[in-house]
């Protein structure tokens, strides 16, 4: 098995953060594990992205340029990268915010709203794990018990007692994520 | 072996420097390598170990106070990114003509100038044929891996020891940035004060005790003096040649055609193996581990059993000269890289060989242009 | 009187010293670094402090300051003295550790070494060497040359306009909290020598304090560059160096005077 994600968004979004937790996921049972963020003065307030590679072989590339996945949390990074998702591949995007959704029907498509379901639960920092639970639920890749060691292992010991949020964040992404059809383009 | 952790290769290589028993680091931030300096600072080496870190006030005086710190035979090193390193350059040209033992790490960024903060492995040529005025070389490895950016702490050590001489790490942005899995070795003892004043008791300034007063200079006014200093150097560079060359050979048993890629450019290169392979082209990998010394032998042989080689560098074309050099003229060689800090994908990369190498030569052995060219 | 009663031992009122190699000296005849060289090595000697004591020559004249003293040393790039010499001192806390330096190496190429050296703290003895200009390289304007001096570079005299001010760099790291002890002597004269080898003595004594960085100026004369004779050298220095780099205790114990 070999996982090959892109994940995209504004710097905030904890978009690293969620590749971190996914690639120490990995760790915890025994995967190559490979996260490549882009860096830099972008980061803040700009776009993020960060490229997470979970396989049980040796990993080569840790940059690519097509991936099994794309985990998209803002237009300019559905504009970057709606294309480089593999034929067969799946696409998960949270529609807030989006203008342009996604065209491709040679994958899979799904939406997370994840904003909302963090502002209800009261804590927007939880964004990250609401759409971490919808990608298990598609990409069921590491088990929810490795999630939470995961968890545990990126996240400094003071902010421990976050994690039984996190992991309620997490359920609820698991149960909201729906499919997106996407529309035959009528062509004028 | 201890834990395993997921770490930057920045972070692991200033764990490892740590774990090792390094007894300084000296260095002064830039981007793409300040984890280095920031977790030294955080973990509290002088706390752990008795370790000294400190941040100078530029990364001139940071490789001179490694300078220092190297003439008492203490174990110390400094990381920089690549203008940094055009800083560094004075003193490790001193510290080559010197002979001190000492570890310069350079996590490249894109050049010339400013540049840009992002991965390049443009300062092959700066780091392999000098860099710095006179006649000496650094032993360079080249990390691919957060693991390596973490092994190669120690080995840099060994080496540096082995020859009194400086070593330099070349890894760059991605390495750097990137977080794998990563492990270390138990925490080593630091060699107390009078171990090595024992132990180097033939070059060291320590102060000076009943033994012939010790010098560290790289100045020899006479010529004859100053010829035989230089000539020592040079059987140091072949002694390394000799017994310390490092690289590693991936599918190039059946190869037809061959990449040449070292760093991040040799993951890249690797998964454009799989990539050919897939496509059913018999595409192999030489990857230099030390890139001074190089593996000349292994490419001249290699070119017996490939059709075309291809050199994969994030750069205009630096590291191809000393491929063509290796293989005189057997089989066609050509470059391929990206620029600006821009990353080539496997993809690009078999492209490349497809173009550059499979079509371009695939029908005659002669090959027609030597130019290298940037996508 | 003969020659052989005046050569008994308790009859010796001068030796070569102790601490001085059998090198002789590359210095031009009437030069004040000879002087400097020997009231260093008198102090290590005297404190008993050689096993214990690292030295750092610097680029410059004393460039082979390492030929004559019999210590161990190391000798920096152009200016990065204290660079070298704060590592040592970090690593080998309980050394003695000086730098030997000349005004262009340290007041010009090595400013931010000097400055930073000095504001950080470190616990090592600075002897800086000043005489206005670059006798090595052949007698061109320095930092510290005096407004109108002629120099090679400075044909027509230092014209500060263009040229620049000469820098005052021991009034200005006097000024840094890092600098515990910081002073200007000379070795012209027999009391002078005297004051700046207690000047020095203090400085290496010092170290063991921990409480920061001992500078110590020495102006110096440069016949050569100066094109003077030793004499005239001298009291051209006495009439226009003293006046505006003024001898004296600039900084004691942490105070400034």
């Amino acid at each position: 098995m070999t996982e090959e994600i892109i994940i995209a968004g504004f710097g905030g979004q904890g978009v690293l953060s969620m590749g971190k937790i996914l690639a120490y996921s990995g760790i915890m049972q025994d995967e190559e594990v490979s996260w490549m963020p882009s860096y830099g003065p972008e980061m803040r307030g700009g776009t993020a992205n960060v490229t997470v590679i979970l396989s049980d072989e040796r990993i080569s590339s840790p940059y690519l340029k097509v991936y099994d996945t794309a985990i998209i949390l803002n237009q300019q990074s559905m504009d970057k990268f709606e294309e480089s998702v593999k034929p067969g591949g799946v696409l998960i995007y949270e529609p807030n915010g989006i203008h342009h959704h996604p065209t491709r029907t040679d994958i899979d498509i799904y939406q997370i709203e994840a904003n909302r379901i963090a502002t209800e639960m009261g804590n927007k920092k939880i964004f990250n794990m609401v759409v971490l639970g919808a990608y298990l639920k598609i990409k069921p890749i590491v088990k929810l018990e490795n999630v939470i060691e995961g968890l545990k292992k990126s996240l400094p010991e003071r902010y421990h007692h976050l994690i039984p949020l996190n992991e309620e964040a997490i359920a609820k992404g698991t149960q909201s994520i729906v499919s997106y059809k996407v529309e035959k383009q009528v062509l004028s | 072996m201890s834990e395993i952790k997921l770490m930057k290769g920045n972070e692991a290589l200033a764990e490892a420097a740590i774990r090792v028993g390094a007894d300084a680091y000296f260095g002064y931030p830039i981007t793409p390598q300040s984890e280095v300096i920031e977790y030294l600072m955080s973990e509290k080496p002088e706390e752990r170990t008795g370790m000294v870190v400190l941040q100078a006030e530029s990364e001139v005086a940071a490789i001179n106070m490694v300078y220092g710190a190297a003439s008492t035979g203490k174990k110390v090193m400094t990381s920089s990114s690549s203008p940094g390193i055009s800083l560094k350059l004075e003193g490790i040209s001193y510290l080559a003509g010197a002979e001190l033992p000492a570890v310069i790490v350079n996590v490249v960024r894109g050049g010339p100038g400013l540049g840009t903060i992002q991965p390049s492995q443009a300062d092959y040529n700066q780091a392999v044929k000098g860099g710095g005025h006179g006649d000496y070389k650094l032993y360079v490895l080249a990390p691919a891996s957060v693991q390596e950016m973490a092994d190669f702490v120690e080995d840099a050590f060994d080496i540096a020891f082995k020859y009194r001489a400086p070593v330099m790490i070349l890894s760059d942005g991605l390495i750097g940035q990137m977080m794998e899995k990563v492990s270390f070795k138990d925490q080593m003892e630091r060699l107390s004060d009078k171990e090595i004043i024992k132990r180097y008791d033939d070059w060291a300034v320590t102060g000076k005790t009943e033994r012939k007063r010790n010098i560290i200079t790289s100045l020899d006014l006479q010529p004859e003096k100053m010829e035989a200093r230089v000539g020592r150097l040079m059987d140091k560079y072949k002694r390394m040649e000799k017994e310390d060359l490092r690289f590693e050979k991936i599918e190039c048993d059946d190869a037809e055609y061959l990449f040449v890629a070292y760093g991040s450019s040799a993951r890249i290169a690797q998964k454009a193996v799989k990539l050919a392979r897939e496509k059913g082209l018999k595409v192999g990998l030489l990857r230099p581990i030390t890139l001074f010394p190089y593996p000349k032998q292994q490419l001249f042989e290699l070119a017996d059993q490939v059709k075309g080689i291809l050199s994969v560098e994030l750069n205009t074309g630096q590291m191809v000269e000393d491929v063509r050099l290796a293989v005189e003229h057997k089989v066609p060689v050509e470059h391929f890289g990206r620029t600006g800090g821009i990353i080539h994908t496997p993809e690009e990369v078999l492209e490349a060989l497809e173009q550059k190498i499979i079509n371009e030569h695939g029908r005659t052995r002669h090959h027609k242009t030597r130019e290298s060219s940037i996508l | 009187m003969d020659v052989l009663d005046i050569i008994k031992p308790e009859n010796q009122v001068f030796c070569k010293t102790k601490l001085m190699t059998d090198t002789t000296l590359s210095y031009c005849p009437g030069c004040g670094h000879g002087t400097a060289h020997n009231l260093a090595m008198e102090v290590v000697d005297e404190l008993g402090i050689v096993e214990d004591t690292i030295g750092v020559a610097p680029v410059g004249c004393s460039v082979l300051a390492y030929d004559f003293m019999n210590v161990d040393i190391t000798q920096a790039a152009h200016g990065r003295a204290p660079a070298l010499a704060t590592a040592i001192s970090r690593l080998w806390p309980d050394k003695y550790v000086f730098t030997y330096q000349g005004d262009g190496d340290l007041a010009a190429i090595g400013t931010a070494e000097t400055i930073h050296a000095c504001n950080r703290g470190e616990d090592i003895v600075i002897i800086f060497v000043n005489n206005g200009i670059y006798g090595m390289t052949g007698g061109q304007m320095a930092p510290t040359t005096l407004p109108g001096m002629r120099t090679s570079t400075s044909p027509y005299g230092r014209e500060t306009s263009s040229m620049g001010n000469p820098l005052k760099i021991t009034e200005l790291v006097a000024n840094l909290p890092g600098t515990y002890y910081v002073t200007r002597q000379s070795v012209h004269t027999h009391k002078h020598v005297r004051k700046a080898k207690k000047a020095l003595k203090t400085a290496f004594e010092n170290t063991r304090l921990k409480k920061g960085l001992s500078f110590v100026e020495i102006v110096s004369n440069c016949n050569s560059g100066w094109k003077m004779n030793p004499i005239e050298s001298n009291e051209w220095m006495e009439k226009h160096m003293f006046p505006f780099y003024p001898l004296g205790d600039i900084k004691v114990k942490g105070k400034l005077k």
